[in-house]
């Protein structure tokens, strides 16, 4: 089954288009990297494929709805780059964070959820107090609590350090080869992508390539887009051999 | 006369429990519009209160009407405001400037052309609890459980909107629905306590007791409990100490909260050293 069907979508703001014509079909289960320039429209791209910005042209289907008709919500775990009202003052705790929404789940897995992240001695803590890094981890669980069959994540791991980095890239993966997790990862980070990933979408406003690290590699045309150097970069990483579970 | 004798009076009881009911709205609200960077809505809301009293001077309806007859203007602005910020086109303090600016503006215009009319707009400007009566006593206890009963069906809602409103949009979240009716909530809280503290003093209400709960390391939960329990203390604090010492309610009550505040903020110093 396809879990993201996109077809020629395209978004402006105030006139100025951010992307243009964008077509994709992400099958169930697949990992797929979206990497871009700055500004090259991936926050976007992934804001209209949750609803939060609606399509001007084009459609978008998750799990075979289109997403105006689409009310799944609960399957669909989404880690934004950065949390708007999330400062040193915001009174809640990390496990008030992680059951946002009105989430049913067991105290045992719950309790497996933040043990697997480590922060189950952070429960009670408020989310303010804790380290970036501890923050985002809170948020990954909020959004692996549900069991989802798409998890959205948007430069998580800006201002991370390389270890807390690794971790967290490592511990997408296990979700997403246990539980057949579809995974969306937007980065402007090419290297580290390869490594995690196994389908690549580069984006620079429009679509410049879609398919697997594979197939990039192979492409002449992204040699010529991208020049030699880059182009091995990126496959160099992708080697499949670092892989790193926690 | 003793300071507790006052509460004989049924005028003073009356007083006593419309300003405990419109303290506990303003300070349940307030926790989701301070935390939503809306902590000024009151101040605006309060303006266009002005404007709106104004206009209802001008169309000759009671005194005694007042506070419901200006309702639906300030309910428009509040949406107004909720509509500009959803434009994407200006932040939240911009569109609060803009419909406070119209809003005082307009009532300056209008009252000037209501020379004729003998209407204390001062009691406006500075509030008078004492003046309240059983239809505004009712029409706030029925908000009370209406703005309770919201918060407590729609919690997860308005506390996922409240930390993030596009993360609680890919979850499903109505949030444009949620917005509207705590907008309006709003909006009508910022008439009520006018009712108390006057124009001048409206966000006081809305930002003291949980700006003073969220001083305090506690979840989400405790902060709403935590600035109820604060707001509905001043309240009864003020008015003793206003009958007591002979001083406006108003001003003492929002005075008591500023010491709040202080206090624990002061405390919340001394435990982090």
């Amino acid at each position: 089954m396809n879990a993201v069907d996109v077809n020629h979508l395209t978004f402006s703001y105030n006139n100025l288009e951010a992307i243009s014509d964008i077509t994709f079909t992400l099958q169930e289960g697949a990992y797929l990297g979206i990497a871009g320039p700055n500004g090259s429209g991936k926050s976007t791209l992934v804001k209209n494929i949750l609803g939060i910005l609606r399509p001007q042209k084009g459609s978008i289907a998750l799990f075979g709805t289109p997403l105006s008709r689409f009310h799944q919500w609960e399957v669909i775990g989404y880690l934004p780059q950065r949390i708007a009202a999330l400062d040193h003052h915001f009174p809640a705790t990390v496990e008030e964070i992680v059951l946002m929404g009105g989430v049913k789940t067991s105290p045992s897995k719950l309790q497996e959820i933040l043990e697997s992240l480590k922060i189950a001695h952070l429960r009670r803590r408020l989310i303010g107090e804790l380290s970036y890094g501890q923050q985002q981890r809170t948020m990954l669980a909020r959004a692996l609590v549900h069991w989802p069959r798409l998890l959205v994540f948007d430069e998580p791991t800006t201002a991370l350090d390389p270890e807390t980095r690794d971790i967290f890239y490592s511990l997408t993966r296990k979700v997403n080869r246990e539980n057949h997790t579809t995974i969306i990862l937007v980065t402007h980070d090419t290297g580290i992508i390869g490594q995690y990933a196994r389908q690549l979408l580069y984006l620079d406003k429009k679509l410049i390539f879609f398919g697997t690290f594979e197939e990039f590699c192979r492409s002449q045309d992204m040699t010529g887009f991208f020049g030699t150097g880059s182009q091995h970069l990126i496959c160099h990483q992708h080697d499949g051999t670092k892989e790193k579970f926690i | 006369m003793a300071m507790g004798d006052f509460f004989h009076y049924e005028f003073v009881q009356r007083a006593l429990l419309a300003g405990v009911l419109i303290a506990a709205i303003s300070s349940l609200l307030g926790v989701f519009l301070v935390l939503r960077r809306f902590s000024l809505i009151g101040d605006g809301l309060a303006h266009v209160t002005f404007g709106s009293v104004a206009v209802v001077v001008l169309l000759g309806i009671s005194p005694a009407h007042i506070t419901l007859a200006v309702l639906p203007l300030v309910i428009v602005s509040s949406l107004a405001i909720l509509k500009l910020t959803r434009s994407r086109r200006m932040h939240g303090d911009a569109a609060i400037g803009v419909v406070s600016s119209f809003g005082i503006a307009a009532g300056i215009l209008l009252i000037s052309l209501s020379k004729g009319y003998n209407v204390d707009l001062l009691s406006y400007l500075f509030g008078n609890i004492l003046t309240v009566t059983q239809a505004e006593l009712m029409f706030s206890l029925a908000v009370f459980v209406l703005v309770a009963a919201a918060i407590i069906f729609f919690y997860h809602d308005l506390f996922a909107i409240t930390f993030d409103e596009e993360l609680a949009q890919t979850m499903g979240k109505k949030t444009d629905i949620i917005n509207t009716v705590l907008f309006i909530l709003t909006a009508v809280a910022a008439v009520l306590a006018m009712k108390i503290a006057g124009i001048m003093l409206v966000s006081s209400m809305l930002i003291l007791p949980p700006l003073a709960a969220m001083q305090l390391p506690m979840g989400f939960k405790k902060t709403i409990l935590v600035s109820l329990l604060f707001s509905i203390l001043s309240v009864i604090c003020g008015m003793f100490l206003a009958f007591g010492l002979n001083l406006p309610v108003g001003g003492t009550i929002v005075i008591i909260n500023i010491v709040l505040l202080l206090s624990v903020l002061g405390i919340q110093k001394t435990f982090t050293r």
